[in-house]
Order: C-alpha cells, then structure tokens, then sequence
C-alpha cells in the first residue's frame, strides 16, 4: 500500500470551534510528512452528539451532508476517535438507500483517525517531541472500544525523541464525558472524571494526551479548575512535525 | 408494581449515593476486586475468547426457535413428575406461587438467591398471603433483614460494609456481633440452619432450564441452593423464559464462562443440577416441584430492539466495569436490575417510559459490552431506547426535544453554524477569565459548576484555513 499523498482534514466541531491550533498542528504536521491537505468547505459536526442522544433522523440529515462534502476525498483524517467511529459504524446505517449507503462506506473504508493514519497508513512513528516532560495516554473510549485501537497512539509517544512515556493506571477507563451525559448526569461525570484526574496526577506525567477533543475537554476543564500543573493535550501538539524535507 | 426510589429523580438519587462514603468505599473495594478477579480468570484461560463466541451463538440459535425449546423444556420437566406454570406477566406469577403456598399449607418459605423473585416482589406478596420468606443467601439475608433491595445481580449487599453489617445483626437478631466476616457468617448459619429444616416451601430462580433433559441448574457458592431444593416438601423455581439451553453440552460452554465473568471463579462452589421432585427409592427431594416460567415482556423482545439483551447471564460484569455504576451503585437506578444491562431490563419488563432518564445514565463508553461473556452491544441497544425517548415515542422533554431539533438544523447550514460561533465568542466576552469560562448561566452552568470550558477560540480553524492554505506554498 503506497502512503496517500493527499487527505482531506475532517476537523470536527469540538476541534473547529475550541482547539483550532490542533487542527492547524495537523496541517504542518502531514505537510512536512508529504502528505498535501484539503479541508472541504461547509463542515460543522459529524452527528454524533445527536446520534447519541437519540435524535436519528437529525443525525441521518448531518450525516448525509457530510458523506457529500467528503465524496472527492482520498483519504479523511479526523483528529478524535468518537467521531471517526460515528463515520465509520454508524453513517452506512443512516443512509436512506443503496446508492446512499455505497458512498456512506465508501468514506467508511477511507476515514482514518489522526494516529492510525500515521502509523498505519504513513508508516510513521518516530517524532521529536513537542512538550518537555513524562507524557502519559489516555485512551478514548470510542477509540479503544470502538475501532479497537491501543497501540498506534503508544507507538507515537514511547518513540518521541525527548519525551518521557509512562502509562496510566486505568488508561483504558472513562474520563466521564460522554457527550450530553457530562451535563445530564453532572455530579456523576465529575465524579468519574475525578477518579482519572487523580490516576493522571498520580502517574507522575507533565501532560496526559488523548486522541479526542471531547475526552480533552472534559480533563483540561478538571485540571484546570483544580489548578493542576498537568496539561491535557492532543495527539497533535506533542508531535514535533519532521524537518522540512531536503531541507 | 410501584419502585419507592422513583419519587426522587434519578440525578438527585445519584447524588445521594455520591455523597454516601460508606457506599462509596464499598463500592470501590468490591468492583476493583471484581474486575481484577474476572482479568485474572480469562487470562489463565485462553480459550475463553472462542467459547465466548460459542456461547453467543448458542444463545442467538436458541432466541431463534424458543417456542421449540421452551416446548421440548416443559414435556421434560413433566415428564420427571414436575408441573410447569406459564406466567405472562410479574402478578399472574406471584399468582401462581401464592396458590402453590396455598395449597401446600405453607407458612414458612426459605429462598436461595434469585433475581427473578425480586423482579415479580414475591417476598412482599408471600408476606402478605401469611407465609414468610426467609432469604438463605448470605447476601441477601443481610440484605432482607435491613429491609433494602439488592444493589447488585450477584452480589445483593455490595453496598455494605463488613461494620455496617456487625451493627444490622447486632440491632436485628438482637446478639453482639463483631465486624469479622467469619463470625458474621458463622452467626448467619446458625440462624438459617433451624429455617431450612423447618419450611415447607423451598424457593429458587434459575440460571439455565436445559431443554434436552429437563435440568433446571443453579449456580451458587453457599450451599445454600442445595438446602433449598432438598430439603421443603415443595420446591418452586421461578424461571424467566429466556434461560432456555438445549442441551447440556451447550450448558457447558455457558458455565465455563460464567462464573469467570461474575466472580473469577473457574466454576462456582456448587452446581445444583435439578432433575424434578423426589422418586421413588430416593432418600431426598421435594415432594413436589414446580416450574414458573416467567415472561413479563421478555417474548415480545423476541423481535423487538431489546433482543439481544435476552442473552444476559445475570453475571454482572458489566456492572463491575461500568463508570456510572461504580459511582452510584445500584440502588440508585431505581429498578431491579440495576447497571448497564439493567437499564435494557427495565425497558424490557416496563417498557421504555420507564427509562426516559436511565437511558441516560451511560458515557456510552462501551466497557459493559467488552466485559459482557456473551458480548451483548449494550451501549448499542441503550442508544436505541434513548431514540424511542427522543425520536420514536418523543417522551423526552419537549424543551431537549427543541434543543436538539435546533443543534441539527444548526449542523447542516455552515452559515448559521459559522455564525454560532461569532455569536458565542460576543457572548463569551465577559466571561473568560484567564483562558478559560469559569460560570455560566442557566443550563450551561451544568459543565462549569466542577469544570472549566473554553472559549471559543479567536478564530476558529475554519477561519484560519485561508492563511493556512496559502502557506503551502505550493
């Protein structure tokens, strides 16, 4: 398989709208990896909030759009893994008819979350870091449960030239987000979130990265009201993109 | 049947049990210990991944020609001398066990541990028929006697501590009894020895009814089942329709993953294989054995969207694993079945009304289905009923209907949803105090009471794209 030389950026709402310099780290980082980036015009949001909540039919409606937007695209690079797996497992069930549904899986076989696409379709996993310190992971549950994927994101980061990795304890445990249930059930979702801050801050870790804006949401809100020195970051802001090539 | 937890709303009962460190230190214990004890099983246990599949597919080609094996269950079971009983719903089973006790002259009835039983309230409809039910499980009898509910499918007193449990029998059986859980067992046995050679009336559940032979087969640790079933002059097991195997090498594969899922033991202590009353020439065994086959809306999920959820083994890994449960336990949800599956459950015996905000109660983070032995898509099935609250029945609250109705229209203009985003970054101004909003007004005041949000950024990524293209410099 060759490494694409072209992929579209899917940014997803959370990333747009709150974390624009991870989808901007993203667009050097493939850039120096050879890979040329679009970013189709018209996105807003994968669906899945609505999706989740029960709200199908508003759901099939964004996603038909979005299968549209993305029709051209060789390859879709989405930064959060929730949303990468709404378009994977969910968008071909959403669509009204066959012809619908082909496409639908069409842009299934071809969205790739941000650390899968690197290790697996770049073949790339030896970066320099971008943050001073120990770095820990915590796995987003969409990611880990639902595209059954552990291993590219530790790959990255036990491989980051200057970085420290250790693992959390109870990495593979809910950070409590869980989209409208972080503001449905509030106490809880804190309660939960607590428990994997003091797991975050008992690992010794400067920074703990996650592949998904919404896990990233809820630990930077937890930290930062705790006025932790531990920093919540995304994939993309402790990859140090390589050296211009030739250069 | 009226639930007395459901006068307070579910966040309210959540917040309660946050707030309950008794609760919450047992909790901790006992499903970290749980979960350990399950890791630990499988991974002795290489070939649990193949009969887990196995075990699904048994149960998949089962729910597909239940009628035959329910049939084929019955003709065995009288066959052996038995009667069966077909209960449609949770009164005509209690019904039926209340006629039984009638007849039988029944006064005093001992219980192995059954969650059957506590989903149809037999104890409360027994007790006021006059006869008295007496719980044998060592769980549950703690459990009857502070006069509570179980708070988990396997474990019923989980939410206890080994000193709130000294203090229960020391105020209920009126004897000094210290926080040691040999002596509290000990104190336990004693006092069930005498029930058990004194009822009339043995009752119990049903993990499995094998079709083949007429099996009914009982997974415990205490022995207690045995004492039950052998030793009353009547024995009644109360069995939902869906614990149908067909035959006993299949109940094999189920038994080998069992036990493993719940509490990490290879087998349980005991399995009680129960072949009908007592025949002649044989010393022990009823007089009389009964099978109450339950339905109570498990049949109509035989094509319903809650399928797949009539393959629950009652094991409650799921539970054990579940970041909701582990923070409220059990009591909290309100209803029998408590955890994720118990959420499918409720839906299931009361229809989906019932959990318009239980089907909430999950991050949908997907660990109850990684766990579940028989791989049951939970989060699957909880986002099904919550588009039957929302989508189907519209039963949510019309104000999150509006809510979400206007979030999608926003979705698919990419104007208007631009246009959010200005809006919110006005909106914002006041409010961001060193990079982040610290309080919001009215809804949104849910995420900032414990947790900071960021603002809208300056310029969203979108804005930022036509910079960003431009430096390509190709």
């Amino acid at each position: 398989m060759t490494p694409p030389a072209r992929a579209a950026l899917l940014i997803t709402c959370l990333a747009d709208v709150f974390y624009p310099e991870v989808g901007e780290r993203i667009v050097r980082l493939l850039r120096r990896l050879g890979v040329e980036v679009d970013f189709p015009d018209g996105q807003t949001c994968c669906g899945l909030p609505l999706f989740n909540s029960g709200y199908h039919r508003e759901a099939a409606e964004v996603a038909r759009r979005t299968v549209a937007i993305f029709r051209d695209a060789e390859q879709v690079v989405v930064p959060s893994g929730s949303c990468a797996w709404m378009i994977k497992h969910e968008y071909p069930g959403l669509m009204r008819d066959a012809a619908e549904g082909t496409a639908a899986e069409q842009l299934a076989g071809r969205t790739h979350e941000l650390s899968q696409f690197l290790v697996k379709r770049l073949g790339r996993r030896r970066f320099t870091s971008a943050v001073r310190g120990r770095i820990t992971y915590h796995d987003s549950c969409h990611l880990l449960r639902g595209l059954h994927e552990a291993e590219s994101p530790r790959a990255l980061l036990r491989e980051l030239t200057g970085g420290e990795f250790v693992e959390l304890a109870g990495a593979d445990e809910c950070c409590g987000f869980g989209g409208s249930f972080s503001v449905r059930l509030p106490e809880v979702s804190t309660a939960i979130l607590d428990k994997k801050l003091a797991s975050v801050e008992a690992s010794g870790a400067d920074a703990v990265v996650a592949c998904d804006a919404g896990c990233l949401m809820q630990m930077r809100g937890g930290l930062s009201r705790r006025g932790s020195r531990v920093r919540a970051l995304h994939l993309a802001e402790v990859l140090e993109p390589p050296p211009e090539p030739g250069a | 049947m009226s639930e007395p937890e459901l006068d307070t709303p579910l966040r309210e009962r959540a917040g309660q049990a946050l707030h309950d460190t008794f609760l919450q230190a047992a909790l901790t214990i006992a499903t970290t210990k749980f979960i350990e004890l399950r890791r630990e099983a499988f991974g002795e246990f290489p070939e649990g991944e193949a009969l887990r599949d196995r075990a699904k597919a048994i149960m998949e080609a089962t729910l597909q020609r239940l009628d035959h094996y329910l049939e084929r269950l019955i003709d065995n079971v009288e066959r052996r001398g038995g009667r069966v009983h077909y209960a449609a719903s949770a009164e005509e089973a209690r019904a039926i066990v209340l006629d039984i006790a009638r007849r039988t002259g029944a006064r005093l009835a001992v219980k192995s541990k059954s969650m059957a039983t506590e989903e149809i309230h037999l104890n409360e409809a027994l007790q006021a028929a006059g006869v008295t039910p007496v719980e044998t499980d060592l769980g549950e009898y703690i459990i009857q006697l502070a006069h509570e509910r179980p708070s988990h499918i396997i474990a019923p007193a989980i939410h206890k501590t080994r000193g709130q449990i000294a203090e229960l029998f020391t105020r209920e059986l009126g004897r000094e009894a210290p926080p040691d859980p040999e002596v509290l067992t000990r104190i336990a046995r004693g006092e069930l020895r005498e029930k058990f050679l004194n009822a009339d009336l043995g009752i119990t559940g049903a993990n499995f009814g094998v079709a083949d032979t007429g099996t009914i087969v009982l997974v415990t640790n205490e022995g207690n089942g045995r004492m039950v079933t052998s030793l009353p002059r009547v024995h009644v097991a109360v069995m939902g329709v869906e614990k149908v195997v067909p035959s006993m090498t299949d109940l094999a594969v189920f038994l080998a993953i069992l036990a493993k899922s719940a509490t990490g033991q290879k087998l349980s202590v005991y399995t009680s294989l129960v072949n009908g009353p007592r025949r002649g020439g044989e010393l022990e065994g009823p007089e009389e054995f009964h099978l109450v086959l339950l339905d109570s809306g498990r049949i109509r999920q035989l094509a319903g969207p809650l399928r797949e959820a009539l393959g629950c083994l009652r094991c409650g890994a799921c539970l054990n694993v579940c970041p909701v449960y582990r923070q409220i336990g059990g009591h909290a949800y309100g209803y029998t079945y408590p955890g994720p599956i118990g959420i499918l459950l409720t839906a299931m015996l009361n229809g989906p009304a019932s959990v318009r905000d239980l089907a909430h109660a999950s991050s949908l983070c997907g660990a109850c289905a990684e766990a579940c032995p028989v791989r049951i898509d939970i989060p699957r099935m909880l986002v099904e009923l919550r588009r039957e609250v929302g989508d189907v029945e519209r039963i949510a609250p019309w104000a999150e209907r509006f809510v979400f109705g206007a979030f999608g229209r926003l979705l698919r203009r990419p104007a208007l949803y631009r246009m959010a985003a200005r809006l919110g970054r006005l909106a914002q101004l006041p409010l961001v105090r060193r990079g982040m909003i610290r309080g919001l007004p009215l809804f949104f005041g849910e995420w900032t009471r414990t947790r900071d949000l960021p603002p809208v950024a300056a310029r969203t990524f979108q804005e930022r794209w036509r910079d960003l293209r431009r430096e390509d410099g190709r």
